[in-house]
C-alpha cells in the first residue's frame, strides 16, 4: 500500500510534522490585506540597501488552516502537566488547577491594564496587597514584593537587598557562603550580585553542618544562601544554629524558598532565622511553568531589611489601596509595572480555594508521595543518603552501572515505559544522580506504575542491558545523538542539500 | 577503570601534570574524564598568561554538567593545545597523551612536591567514587 507524500504528517493520525520551512516554497499568501488608505513607500527610499531582500529563499506557500494546524501538531508533540506524569525532580511539575486559570481569565483581571489610574484598579491592587500578606504569613515575614519574574530573579532582588542594607550600615561585605547542595542559580545569583562564592561542603548525612559554616563565618561575609529542604530533598535541620553563627558575625541568611513545596503549614522559613527568601508561585502555588514561563518569584523579608524592598509597594491607606513608591532605601524596580500579574492572580486563587489545611495537605502529600517512591525503589536503585526525604528523592545508577547501565540509558527507557524521565546528573554531589519529585498532585496508583516501570528497568538491566542502552525504541524519535548535537551545533535552517 | 601513569602527578581534583625540565605539561584524568562523560567543549586560558596555582585555568562542559579545571602549578603559559576546541572529545578518547589542556613554563618548582604520585590519586579515586 503506498501514500501520496501529501498524508504524511497525519498517516494513522500519529502526527510526524515537518519543519515549516520544509513546506514547498511558493508565492502566495493566506492574509487578504485591504487597501493600505495611506500613499504607498518604496522601501528603498526609507532602509539601507544592504538590510534589504526581494523575496525569501525557500519561503514556503501556507495558508491560515495549515499555519493553525502546523503548530497544534507540534503543540501535541509536547509532553505536559496535562498529558501525563512528569516527576523531574527540584522543578515541583505539579498540576496547574484549572479553576487558576478561570480566575486569570476573569475579564476584569485580563483585560486590566496597569497605566490606568489607581481608582479603576483598586480590584487589582487589593488581590496583590492580599496576596502579599498571605505569603507573609505563611512564610513568616514581614513583608513580601511581587515584582520579580521568576525564582532566579527573586534570588538577584534578595541578594541585592542584602547588599544594600551592609552598604546602609557603612560596611560594604564581599562574600556570599553557599553550600554545594544548594540550587545551582544561587552561586550565579552571588556572583552576580557582585559577590564572591564560597562553597562550603554539605556533611555526611546530606546536610550543611554548624561547624562548616562557623569556620567560614567572617565579618566579611555578607551572608549565606541555604536551599532548604535542599537539593537532596533533605531538611537542614541545622537551620537554627547555622542562622544564629551567621547573624552573630552580622550576616544575613538567605533562604531558597523554591523548595516550599514540602514546608507549607508545617515549618516557617521566618521563624527558623531566615531573614530573606525567595518563592515560586509557579511551583509551590501551581501556576503553570516549564517553557520559560511566566513564572513569579516573590520575595519576603524580615522587619530590617523592609525598607531595601523594590518600589513600588502595594499600600491600604484607609479604605484604599495604592502604589508607593516613595521609598528611600528601596534598591530600585526590579520588574516593570505589577510583575507577572497574571500569575498572581492564579496564585492567589490557588491560595484561597485550597486554605490553610488544604496548603498544609499539599505539603503532607508531596512528602508522602516522594516518600512512597523511595520505600518502593530504595531495593533496586542506590540511595546515596539515607537522611529522611521530604518533597523529592535522589538515587543514582550505582547498582545498574555494574551491568553498563546509566542514569541517561534509565532516563531513556522509562520514556518507552511512558513517563517523563526525572531530573538527572543534578544534584551534582551525587554521581549519576536520578532526582524524583513527584508531587502531591499524583494518584497512588501512578506513584505506583512509576515506580514499576523503574523495577522493570533495574530487572532489565541485570538481564538484558543492551535492551536499556538501545532506549528509546518506541518514542516518536528514537535516541538522539546528544552529544554531536552540543559538538556541532546547527543553529539555524538551511534549504535542504546545504546543510 | 583505566590505570594511572606512574610518571605522572596528581591533584586531588583529578588533574595530571607532567614535568619536563621547567615545563609542565597538564591534563585531566581518565577518571575526570569519565566522570564528565562525553566533553563537548572546552575553555583553555590563553598563551602568555600567567598561571597561579589553585586558580581556575578553564572549563569542560559535558553534556552532563560544566565543571572547572585548575592549575596545579604557577607560571606562564607557553602552549595551548589548540585542536582540543575542535575535537573536544579527544579528552575522552587520549586523556594523557593528545588530550593534554597546556604547557606552563614553572615559576616555583616547589609547588610540585604538593601534587600527588599515582598510588596516592588512585586511592583518593577509590575513595571519591560515591
Amino acid at each position: 500500500m503506498s501514500f501520496p507524500e501529501s498524508s504524511r504528517a497525519t498517516q494513522g493520525l500519529v502526527i510526524d510534522e515537518q519543519l515549516i520551512f520544509e513546506r514547498p516554497p511558493g508565492a502566495c499568501s493566506g492574509a487578504s490585506l485591504p487597501e493600505a488608505g495611506v500613499p504607498e513607500s518604496d522601501p528603498a527610499g526609507e532602509i539601507p540597501e544592504e538590510y534589504l531582500r526581494g523575496e525569501i529563499e525557500g519561503m514556503p506557500c501556507l495558508y491560515e488552516p495549515e499555519v493553525v494546524r502546523h503548530f497544534v501538531r507540534l503543540s501535541q508533540l509536547n509532553w505536559s502537566l496535562d498529558t501525563g506524569f512528569y516527576p523531574l525532580g527540584s522543578c515541583t511539575m505539579k498540576y496547574n488547577p484549572k479553576s487558576s486559570e478561570a480566575a486569570a481569565r476573569l475579564p476584569g483581571f485580563a483585560h486590566v491594564h496597569p497605566l490606568l489610574a489607581e481608582e479603576k484598579t483598586q480590584g487589582a491592587l487589593e488581590l496583590m496587597w492580599r496576596l502579599e500578606r498571605a505569603l507573609a504569613e505563611i512564610t513568616g515575614f514581614e513583608a513580601v514584593t511581587l515584582q520579580p519574574a521568576a525564582g532566579a530573579h527573586g534570588e538577584l532582588t534578595g541578594m541585592l537587598i542584602i547588599r544594600a542594607a551592609h552598604v546602609a550600615k557603612g560596611k560594604p561585605r564581599h562574600k556570599v557562603l553557599v553550600p554545594d547542595s544548594a540550587h545551582g542559580t544561587n552561586p550565579a545569583t552571588s556572583a552576580f550580585a557582585g559577590f564572591s562564592v564560597v562553597e562550603l561542603k554539605s556533611g555526611p548525612h546530606g546536610y550543611l553542618e554548624p561547624e562548616t559554616v562557623a569556620a567560614a563565618m567572617d565579618e566579611d561575609v555578607a551572608g549565606i544562601m541555604l536551599t532548604n529542604p535542599n537539593t537532596l530533598g533533605i531538611f537542614e535541620s541545622n537551620i537554627a544554629k547555622i542562622a544564629k553563627i551567621v547573624h552573630a558575625k552580622g550576616g544575613y541568611v538567605y533562604g531558597d524558598g523554591a523548595n516550599l513545596n514540602a514546608l507549607l503549614g508545617r515549618a516557617r522559613p521566618g521563624d527558623l532565622g531566615v531573614d530573606v527568601m525567595h518563592m515560586n508561585l509557579h511551583k509551590t502555588f501551581a501556576t503553570p511553568h516549564g517553557g520559560g514561563g511566566p513564572g513569579a518569584g516573590p520575595v519576603g523579608v524580615v522587619k530590617e531589611l523592609e525598607p531595601f524592598l523594590p518600589a513600588p509597594v502595594v499600600i491600604k491607606d484607609g479604605e484604599r489601596y495604592r502604589l508607593q513608591f516613595d521609598r528611600p532605601q528601596s534598591i530600585g524596580r526590579m520588574r516593570t509595572f505589577w510583575g507577572n500579574f497574571g500569575v498572581l492572580v492564579r496564585a492567589w486563587a490557588y491560595i484561597r480555594e485550597l486554605g490553610p489545611q488544604g496548603l498544609k495537605a499539599v505539603s503532607d502529600l508531596a512528602v508522602l508521595n516522594a516518600n512512597y517512591v523511595r520505600a518502593l525503589l530504595e531495593e533496586a536503585y542506590h540511595l546515596p543518603y539515607e537522611t529522611a526525604s521530604l518533597h523529592e528523592v535522589v538515587l543514582s545508577d550505582k547498582k545498574q552501572k555494574e551491568h553498563g547501565v546509566t542514569t541517561m540509558d534509565i532516563a531513556k527507557r522509562l520514556i518507552d515505559h511512558g513517563f517523563h524521565p526525572p531530573t538527572i546528573y543534578f544534584p551534582l554531589i551525587v554521581g549519576g544522580a536520578l532526582m524524583i519529585e513527584p508531587t502531591e498532585t499524583e494518584s497512588k496508583a501512578n506513584v505506583e506504575a512509576f515506580a514499576a516501570a523503574m523495577k522493570s528497568i533495574a530487572q532489565e538491566a541485570k538481564e538484558a542491558p543492551e535492551a536499556v542502552k538501545a532506549a528509546p525504541t518506541r518514542a516518536y524519535r528514537e535516541r538522539l545523538d546528544e552529544v554531536k548535537a552540543a559538538r556541532k551545533p546547527v543553529l539555524r535552517w538551511k534549504p535542504l542539500g546545504e546543510v | 577503570m583505566a590505570s594511572v601513569p606512574t610518571s605522572l602527578k596528581y591533584t586531588k581534583d583529578h588533574e595530571w601534570v607532567k614535568v619536563e625540565g621547567n615545563i609542565a605539561t597538564i591534563g585531566v584524568t581518565a577518571f575526570a574524564a569519565e566522570q564528565l562523560g562525553d566533553v563537548v567543549y572546552v575553555e583553555l586560558p590563553k598563551v602568555g598568561a600567567q598561571a597561579k596555582a589553585g586558580a581556575t585555568m578553564g572549563v569542560v562542559e559535558s553534556t552532563k554538567a560544566v565543571s572547572d579545571v585548575f592549575f596545579p602549578v604557577s607560571g606562564t603559559i607557553k602552549e595551548a593545545n589548540e585542536p582540543l576546541a575542535d575535537a573536544p572529545e579527544t579528552i575522552n578518547q587520549d586523556p594523557y597523551e593528545k588530550g593534554w589542556f597546556i604547557k606552563v613554563e614553572m615559576s616555583d618548582a616547589s609547588e610540585l612536591e604538593k601534587l600527588w604520585d599515582a598510588p596516592k590519586y588512585e586511592e583518593h579515586v577509590k575513595a571519591s567514587a560515591h
